[in-house]
């Protein structure tokens, strides 16, 4: 790239990588959870991570966020350097992520928790001394959200009562209302019943849209069904990574899920 | 779970969620006329004690309660306020609103101190962390002069309000504490109903999950802390304008457990839990002082039955019963 001739550098266009990552490694106390893993996402892509039990996809969403210092290797958010910020800056800038096990706000109900995210738009709330009801302004949009996701006859339910299933369509839906230019997924499908599978591979689909989706799932005809790529981790290395027909074919991922006695 | 009927969700919708409850503004109305009345029938000075820590108590409460942060040294806050207050009154012969509001000044910056250190700890860590730091405090009450050692500072004027109104008279003082005690609980009720105080309940509820929608937890824990640390420090400066006294007591760790303890029988997380639960330690301190060293026990037995019997405390059980968030 010729970038000082080229004028479109006064203003250089996005690349078409998102997010990426070099090297990244994870050791935790003398044991190797990540090792070395390079990464590209492409933007607009729904990008799928698979691998066995273990073999070290939470762990590296956690490193993508922040929820844990990588030992070595750097991210790149929208070619700026992220590796030294903040979890909440990270998120800030675009890259949100949801949890393994549900993460909802259990004492507050439906509508609270998705306001909660559009909130966020205020910037910072620290203004103590102002009624409540001055968030009454995000409920239209939080109970759109809401409705997404088909919970709107739980809209003043707290949370924490909902089911499993529930709980993990109220976390997506939360995730959504931060509009993030990037999602990390992290088996958003998991403990769902078939019927939610469906709206909720609908609603990924939907929303994958205008963004960009790094989604870890276990449930390979939904990975088949939305993924553009899959990258394919075992014992913190990558396997493997292409379409799923090329990954479901490569020798070394069927001895790898065999291995670990997965499927 | 019960999966509610459509109807029975739908219709409420709009009426939700706006402006203040009423039965909350019942219940505040009520509460005001019965302290208006209290005075006439009962000893100004036990009310007086009752509502110091009823506030005390809400100030703890507003950080464990809605900030999920169990402080272990509350009565860093409550006792050196105290002791400035009086130091103020008393030496510098200062107006008893600008003693309290040094006292007061004095605990914010103490919880400023004490809690960006806290709040990098989680859970019982911190905990003891805060614990630790009330010793010091304690230690430094017992070694410094100004603090009167194991006399305290007695004798405390209790001044002119604002230079002009004498508070000598037990009956005048009361309604003044009272102004100040109400203000301080409808100052909480705001913060727990505030932008500030749903996010406070979203680090509470779920902390990482808060820190993926790009909320820096530490700024607002911190916030609280101070929050609650100056609320503590209200109650302690008042209460030793009304006792005309301040000793090693209000800074001592039993203070800061009997505060915990007094929360927890009320109900945390409730608005009126920690008046309820002030009450009744109050009250029974009063009424068992003769039974002497047993009302450590007697208190001991109550708080260990009542966590066992009904853990979400009086309020929070009366709530329960209620659906209504009290
Ligand atoms: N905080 C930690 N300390 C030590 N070891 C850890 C820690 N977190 C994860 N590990 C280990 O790192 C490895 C990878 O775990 P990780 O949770 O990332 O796997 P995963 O691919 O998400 O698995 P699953 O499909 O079961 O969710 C595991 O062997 C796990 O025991
Ligand atoms: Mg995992």
């Amino acid at each position: 790239m010729s970038a000082a001739l080229d004028p479109a550098t006064v203003s250089p266009p996005k690349s078409d990588i998102i997010l990426s990552a070099r090297g990244l490694t994870k050791r935790f106390s003398g044991f190797v959870a990540v090792h070395e893993v390079d990464i590209d996402v492409e933007r607009g892509t729904i990008h799928a991570l698979i691998g066995p039990n273990g073999a070290g996809k939470t762990t590296f969403f956690n490193l993508l966020t922040k929820f844990l210092l990588p030992s070595a290797g750097t991210i790149t958010l929208n070619d700026r350097d992220i590796t030294r910020l903040s979890a909440a800056d990270i998120a800030r800038r675009g890259l949100v992520r949801s949890f393994q096990i549900s993460a909802v706000f259990p004492q507050l109900s439906v509508l609270e928790n998705v306001r909660i995210a559009l909130q966020r738009r205020r910037g910072d709330s620290f203004d103590f001394w102002r009624p409540q009801h001055v968030l009454a302004a995000f409920d239209e949009e939080a109970t759109a959200r809401i409705d997404e996701v088909g919970l709107s006859v739980y809209l003043h339910e707290p949370a924490g009562e909902l089911s499993y299933g529930r709980k993990r369509a109220l976390e997506i839906a939360t995730t959504l209302a931060l509009e993030p230019e990037m999602l990390l997924l992290d088996e958003p499908m998991a403990g769902m019943a078939q019927e939610d599978v469906t709206r909720i591979s609908a609603l990924i689909r939907k929303i994958s849209a205008n963004r960009t989706i790094l989604m870890v799932e276990h449930n390979l005809s939904v990975v088949a069904d939305l993924s553009d790529r899959i990258t394919v981790l075992a014992r913190g290395q990558v396997l493997a990574e292409g379409s799923y027909a090329d990954v479901s074919q490569n020798e070394r991922v069927i001895e790898a899920y065999i291995g670990a006695g997965n499927e | 779970m019960t999966t509610p009927s459509e109807t029975e969700i739908i219709a409420p919708v709009a009426a939700r969620h706006v402006g203040t409850p009423r039965h909350h503004i019942a219940i505040f109305a009520g509460l005001l006329v019965l302290l208006l009345i209290a005075p006439f029938v009962l000893y100004p000075v036990f009310v007086m004690k009752v509502l110091c820590f009823a506030l005390f108590a809400s100030a703890l409460n507003l950080l464990l309660g809605f900030g999920g942060l169990l402080s272990f040294g509350h009565a860093a806050f409550f006792g050196s306020a105290s002791y400035v207050a009086a130091h103020a009154a008393k030496v510098w012969g200062l107006n008893p609103e600008i003693a309290i509001l040094l006292g007061v000044f004095t605990a914010a910056l103490l919880g400023l101190a004490i809690g960006a250190l806290a709040i990098k700890r989680q859970g019982i860590y911190f905990a003891m962390v805060t614990l630790a730091f009330a010793q010091m405090v304690y230690f430094l009450a017992v070694q410094a002069p100004f603090t009167g050692g194991e006399d305290g500072i007695q004798a405390v004027p209790r001044g002119r309000l604002f230079g002009l109104i004498d508070l000598s008279s037990d009956f005048t003082l009361y309604f003044v504490v009272l102004a100040i005690v109400f203000g301080g609980i409808l100052g909480i009720y705001r913060i727990i109903h505030s932008p500030f105080g749903q996010v406070l309940k979203a680090i509470r509820d779920n902390e990482p999950r808060s820190i993926s929608l790009g909320y820096k937890v530490e700024r607002y824990k911190l916030a609280v802390f101070v929050m609650s640390a100056s609320l503590a420090g209200l109650a302690g400066a008042t209460k030793a304008i009304v006792f005309q006294l301040s000793s090693l007591t209000d800074v001592y760790w039993s203070m800061s457990g009997e505060v915990v303890l007094m929360t927890l029988l009320g109900g945390m997380g409730t608005v009126f839990g920690p008046l309820v639960g002030a009450a009744v330690i109050v009250t029974m301190e009063s009424y068992l002082a003769g039974f002497g060293a047993w009302v450590t026990v007697i208190q001991g037995v109550i708080f260990v039955a009542s966590v066992m019997l009904f853990r979400e405390g009086i309020v929070g059980v009366i709530a329960k019963w209620l659906k209504k968030p009290l």
